[in-house]
């Protein structure tokens, strides 16, 4: 299986190009769609597999594909070393949970979207599948890059692709400018990721993974002072913060729901936006040397967390309301790898992905229902019409608000407990974002599937067809059993997925080793393989004893627990009464805190802001250098222009006066002083012989009178 | 009746009529044809005067160069009325006074 990791992205990216290439002029829609759902199911195959292998030997493997960059001459921290970059996939327990997610969910929503976007016409619906399946091979690049120049490819690839499909409908003036909203906010994020990059190679001089992380680990761990590893993690912490959609650059996020469903339930929802959080995962080791950078990241994490939740409790668009949720999830994401637990975040990365893509893909159903209409406030009442969607829905939602036995809540509760260890403060944050969460998300449910009122649509909704709802029931299976992968200690549980990760973010990792593709394994292989076992084992001992699960602890883990689910049940509470009891009371209250509605609706003004400085700062810049360009450029070479005609029409003068003067001037002459000479030229033939018979004459007297 | 003998002197004065009255026919009329007749008028003036001196002296040159006058004067009317035709055909007149296209 490990020789074969490059099939992964191969397929989608074969995938990409036969639609792109020949599907948007050729193929029928059926054909498009077969081509993009069996390279993903091929993938999600391969996936299996490697998942498979990971679990079997915890180490991780590095596969040498190919040279690219070859080596360039380049001064590090340690002197001089050569630059270069080789085609390196990586694959370990880590980039096997990542794969699986990305082509698992990746094909149940490609399957969802043959349907779903079936009233295109046949070029764009070919178009849909070649971004969707590139943007699918990129983010396997990602998650499988081995060194941070391959990770970087998916990185800037998946961005590309979620500039594409948010701007899918281009002819839409709002969704061509949300994707470029999201390419420009990325680039910011990436600008900083690039900086990171460059600073890890000067810092280390080697891009790759495994050995940045070996090399970080011989470092001191920056307690005090904000040295050079707290930089590198602070400007990567950059680039993720935009990808992830994090505070300050999370404006994008709300604004790329212009795009098609699906597409906001893959790229943003289960994987591109968490994208962040597996760099931070993927640098466990170099991270946890800079705690200063992890403290930013939790309280980063816990504020956007908060403010996220905040918003979608009275955004009105459905679609909306899941992107604050998904941003307020990828928050507590951060808050987690902040506070240390980086296999809580990845847990929870995985758990999100299955219940948000199947809130985005019901949220896509409702709309397919109702017939485009996207504003909560106009639906109702469609439990009747939608069961399927409804059933799957309301799973999602439990799943999201932490009800257990639902995947949400061991994960959530994971974080929340990692937590309270680390910093009250930060959990009192949390706990208020997961009240909040139960509470906007059942009012999204209650909005949508109850109250009297008929939904305000041409014509009766009526339930998607089987190719979107058997996609909505595999993702609500999934939101239930996911999450026993994660069960804790204290439920009886094994924490599957912490023991599954620990190989990756562990730091007395196991021996990775490099292989070339096709070959076999080198020797050795089989004792590393057991060595890793064995260091993962005393390393699990360890942990043990330095933790140990007391009375106390056990006590505190389940009183949160308890609290958590307390904390979701009122929230789900909550909106069931304001919503569905008594909807005059959300009115009430909007009316009776006026400001905090608005602050709220406004999305705390930060679009505002953002517009009234960055966006306005630039082009006000733009135009003044425009005028500078106008003025000064243009000016100088304008005057340079008129200098030239000046002089031109100065030689042409001489020209004209002087040298045609002069040749006119003999020609004139000439002309005028023959005047006399001219009478005698009559044209008349007589005139002629007259002057010829006279001078004959005129001779012969001559010649009579002197001879 | 007396008859004298016809010298050359007869000879040169009809030629002289002649010559002149064909010069005097090319600078006074209007029209070509008549133009080109007085041209041959003059020209056979002097091929009259050529013919006598070739008898009065019994020279043949003379009369020789005469027949070539004649078939010169053939071809000049050849092309002559060539030219006219071709006026006539542009101007729709054989008034020689219309032909002034050299004046200067």
């Amino acid at each position: 299986m490990t020789t074969f990791v490059w099939l992964l992205p191969f397929f989608p990216a074969a995938g990409a190009a036969i639609n792109g290439l020949f599907g948007i002029r050729w193929f029928s829609r059926g054909v498009t769609a077969a081509i993009a759902c069996v390279s993903m199911l091929v993938s999600l195959a391969l996936a299996i597999a490697g998942g498979v292998n990971a679990a079997r030997a915890p180490i991780a493997r590095e596969v040498f594909l190919g040279e690219w960059i070859p080596p360039i001459p380049a001064v590090t921290l340690k002197g001089a070393a050569a630059f270069h970059a080789s085609w390196v996939l990586l694959i370990d327990p880590l980039a096997a949970v990542m794969a699986l997610v990305v082509t698992g969910i990746g094909f149940l929503i490609h399957l969802y979207s043959t349907a779903y976007m079936r009233s295109e016409p046949r070029g764009s619906y070919a178009r849909f599948f070649c971004y969707l399946n590139l943007f699918c091979a990129f983010m396997l690049l990602l998650v499988l890059g081995g060194n941070f120049i391959v990770m970087f490819v998916g990185w800037e690839g998946v961005g590309l692709c979620s500039y594409l499909l948010i701007g899918f409908w281009y002819h839409k003036g709002s969704a061509a400018n949300a994707g470029r909203k999201a390419f420009i906010v990325n680039r910011i994020g990436d600008w900083g990721f690039l900086v990171g990059i460059m600073a890890a190679f000067f810092a280390f001089g080697t891009l790759d993974f495994q050995a940045v992380a070996a090399q970080a680990g011989r470092w001191p761990i920056e307690r005090a002072q904000f040295g050079g590893l707290s930089i590198i993690c602070l400007l990567l912490f950059v680039g993720a913060a935009g990808k992830s959609a994090q505070i300050p650059l999370y404006v994008w996020l709300p604004d790329a729901m212009e795009g098609p469903t699906p597409v906001s339930a893959l790229i943003h929802a289960a994987t591109m936006v968490t994208a962040g959080v597996y760099i931070v995962a993927r640098n466990a080791v170099l991270f946890s040397h800079a705690p200063l950078v992890l403290a930013i990241i939790a309280i980063v994490g816990a504020l956007t967390a908060l403010m996220a939740a905040s918003i979608a409790i009275v955004q009105t668009d459905i679609k909306r309301v899941l992107a604050y949720s998904t941003i307020s999830q990828l928050g507590l994401m951060f808050l987690a790898a902040g506070v240390g637990a980086v296999s809580a975040a990845v847990f929870h990365l995985v758990t999100h992905a299955f219940f948000k893509a199947l809130l985005f893909l019901g949220s896509g159903a409702v709309i397919h229902a109702m017939a485009g209409e996207q504003d909560l406030r106009r639906m109702g009442g469609l439990k009747r019409y939608l069961p399927v969607t409804f059933v799957t829905m309301v799973v999602g939602a439990l799943a999201i608000a932490g009800i257990p036995p639902l995947a949400g809540f061991f994960s959530k509760d994971e974080i929340l407990l990692q937590t309270f260890g680390r910093n009250r403060a930060l959990w009192v944050l949390a706990s208020i974002t997961s009240l909040l969460t139960a509470f906007y998300m059942f009012r999204l449910i209650a909005f949508t599937f109850y109250g009297t009122d008929e939904p305000s649509s041409p014509h009766p909704p009526h339930e998607a067809p089987g190719t979107m709802t058997v996609p909505l029931m595999i993702l609500a299976i999934g939101t239930i059993v996911v999450g026993f992968m994660g069960i804790p200690r204290t439920l009886g549980g094994a924490n599957a997925i912490e023991h599954f990760l620990a190989p990756s973010i562990a730091e007395t990792r196991a021996v990775a080793f490099l292989k070339v593709a096709g070959q076999p394994d080198p020797p050795g292989t089989q004792e590393m393989i057991a060595q890793a076992r064995e260091e993962l084992e005393r390393d699990r001992a360890a942990h043990r004893a330095a933790f140990p699960v007391s009375e106390a602890t056990e006590g505190r883990a389940w009183a949160l627990m308890l609290l958590s689910t307390l904390l979701g049940a009122t929230g789900m509470a909550a909106a069931w009464r304001f919503y569905v009891n008594h909807p005059e009371v959300p009115r009430r209250a909007a009316e009776r805190w006026s400001g905090v509605h608005a602050l709220l609706l406004n999305k705390y003004y930060v679009d505002d802001l953002y517009d009234a400085t960055i966006v306005r700062g630039t082009f006000g810049a733009a135009r003044e250098l425009w005028r500078v360009d106008l003025r000064l450029i243009d000016g100088f070479v304008n005057a340079w222009g008129v200098t030239t005609r000046v002089l031109a029409w100065m030689s042409h003068m001489i020209d004209k006066v002087g040298v045609d003067g002069a040749v006119n001037a003999a020609g004139w002459s000439a002309g005028e002083g023959s005047f006399l000479v001219r009478r005698g030229q009559t044209g008349l033939v007589q005139n002629y012989a007259l002057v010829i018979i006279l001078g004959l004459f005129g001779f012969l007297t001559v010649y009579l009178l002197a001879r | 009746m007396h008859l004298y003998p016809i010298t050359a002197y007869h000879y040169l004065v009809l030629a002289a009529a002649l010559f002149a009255l064909g010069a005097t026919g090319v600078m006074l009329r209007r029209n070509i044809i008549i133009l080109f007749m007085s041209i041959e008028l003059m020209l056979n003036a002097v091929n009259l005067n050529l013919v006598a001196f070739s008898r009065l002296n019994g020279h043949v040159v003379g009369q020789v160069f005469a027949l070539f006058i004649v078939a010169v004067a053939a071809a000049e009317a050849v092309v002559g009325l060539g030219i006219l035709l071709a006026f006539y055909r542009n101007k729709e007149t054989l008034n020689i006074d219309e032909v002034n296209l050299l004046r200067g």
